[in-house]
């Protein structure tokens, strides 16, 4: 797996999430509340784009009439058919053991352990004095 | 007389029978004396509703009309045409008269209390192979759950009856008290054919043809089980049973899969569903195999669909014109589900068939 460096992690703020190619691979990495997740942005049901689909919290019920809502910004639903994945693991809610989007280990590292390699050339300069957000593709 | 060979040793239970009221003087026995005189004061004739018109063919079998051109009269007609005919075990009588086509709730309760008590004096208590559904007076949700206190002590009625095109979509709240007097007291929820005629008997408005109205039905069962889903009735009442009566069952595979589908989309608008759609329908939902709505050759594969063994039910659907001669089985279901489709499904549906002659 190459190390691919997404963004310095002041340019991927919580609530917020990034594109990024690596390869022939597009992984969306999403920051919740200074943790970081990335998926594969390929939604498995037809291939919609998570990165443009609309986040939001996790919905359940204990009986008709009664919603609990929770997890606020941790639930992506594709644009295509808005079927909704954990962007934690990448499950999807109505059926998590079949259906999944790929996900891919996210982590923040120093610039002066990136420097000294190996890790995927970016189109930024990497600062030994910053923290990068890096995926593992 | 001696069965059809085609039904020997299987035991059928037939789950959907319809007695026909001869006119509404034959009800006024079972009414108080205001209502009694109110139909002869006020000369109501008769109830017939035009989701069966008499003369339909489709209505009454032509062989099995009586001279007046009517049929489905008397407990003698049943048993000639049907349980001796046939060798059935047990029939469930569910009737149709218009009596959800009444406007006024305190006539309604008053015609359908009367419906039920004839149905008890004139069929139940004379042939012991006999069951029936309490008609429910939908215009009152009260009285409905009143009838079914009143009635349901006697074990003879297996289930409650509603029109698919009634007041309202089922699944909705106010009709769950019904839903849980289903389940303490062991009564299926029955939904038959047959409009109300509160809303136009299709979405896009009023039809104009008997066959347009007949076939509009399938799209009225489709809506009731997207409210019994969405609304949470059914995982609300887990025990309860909804047995689909004449509502055809060839559609039902194309209409699972469309909301199942869409639900995995749009599931956080209704998050009390948490099971797949089509798999609570499968544990909660039985339908009548008359009409079963596909082509000889095609059924197999139409009910291989289904994913599941449990859910069809056998009827006649009498006095309906669905087959001719002894055809009663459509032509077309496997050998190796009969035992189910006839007897078995139905003993696992209905709480109350294990009681008494069958247990």
């Amino acid at each position: 797996m190459a190390k691919v460096v997404v963004a310095p992690v002041a340019e991927l703020p919580p609530g917020e999430r990034k594109l990024v190619e690596a390869g022939d691979k597009r992984i969306v990495v999403f920051n919740l509340g200074g943790e970081f997740f990335a998926l594969s942005d390929r939604c498995p049901h037809q291939g919609g784009s998570l990165c443009a689909g609309l986040v939001s919290g996790h919905v359940e019920s204990p009986e008709p009439g009664v919603y609990h809502y929770s997890r606020k910004g941790e639930m992506v639903r594709c644009p295509w058919h808005y079927w909704e994945f954990d962007i934690r693991t990448g499950k999807s809610w109505f059926d998590p053991k079949r259906v999944q989007v790929r996900q891919f280990p996210a982590q923040v590292e120093s610039g002066a352990a990136l420097v000294e390699g190996p890790y995927q050339a970016e189109t930024f300069p990497v600062r030994v004095e910053d923290s990068y957000v890096v995926v593992e593709a | 007389m001696s069965p059809s060979p085609i039904f020997q040793g299987l035991r059928p239970i037939d789950c959907d029978l319809h007695p026909m009221v001869p006119s509404m003087r034959a009800l006024t026995p079972y009414m108080d004396e205001f209502w009694a005189d109110q139909v002869v004061e006020r000369n109501i004739t008769t109830l017939d509703s035009q989701s069966w018109p008499i003369k339909a063919p489709k209505t009454i079998r032509a062989d099995w009309r009586g001279p007046n051109g009517r049929g489905a009269e008397t407990v003698e007609q049943l048993r000639t045409q049907v349980l001796d005919r046939f060798g059935v075990e047990t029939g469930i009588l569910n009737p149709l008269y218009g009596v959800q086509l009444v406007l006024n709730a305190d006539m309604a309760v008053a015609f359908t209390r009367a419906l039920n008590d004839w149905i008890r004096a004139e069929w139940l208590d004379k042939d012991d192979r006999l069951r029936a559904s309490i008609v429910l007076p939908l215009q009152s949700i009260e009285a409905s759950l009143a009838e079914i206190e009143r009635l349901a002590p006697d074990r003879r009625f297996v289930q409650v009856l509603a029109l698919v095109m009634g007041e309202d979509p089922l699944g909705k709240r106010q009709y769950w008290p019904i839903y849980e007097a289903c389940e303490r007291h062991g009564l299926t929820f029955g939904i038959h054919a047959g409009s109300a005629y509160r809303h136009p008997q299709t979405s896009v408005g009023w039809t104009s043809w008997y066959l347009e109205e007949y076939a509009a039905n399938q799209q009225g069962f489709q809506s009731q089980l997207a409210s019994l889903v969405t609304e949470g009735a059914l995982v609300q009442h887990p025990k309860l049973k909804v047995v689909l009566l004449e509502s055809g069952v060839t559609w039902l595979p194309g209409f699972l899969w469309r909301l199942q589908k869409t639900w995995k989309g749009v599931r956080f608008e209704t998050p009390w569903v948490t099971r797949p759609p089509a798999e609570i329908l499968r544990d909660q939902i039985r339908l009548t195999v008359q009409p079963l709505d596909a082509p000889e050759a095609e059924v197999e594969r139409a009910l291989g669909h289904l994913r599941s063994d449990d859910m069809l039910l056998w009827a006649s659907d009498w006095p309906h014109w669905q087959f001719d001669g002894d055809e009663a089985i459509p032509p077309g279901l496997p050998e190796r589900l009969l035992p189910k489709i006839l007897r078995e499904n139905a003993l696992a549906t209905y709480a109350r068939l294990h009681e008494g002659a069958l247990a």
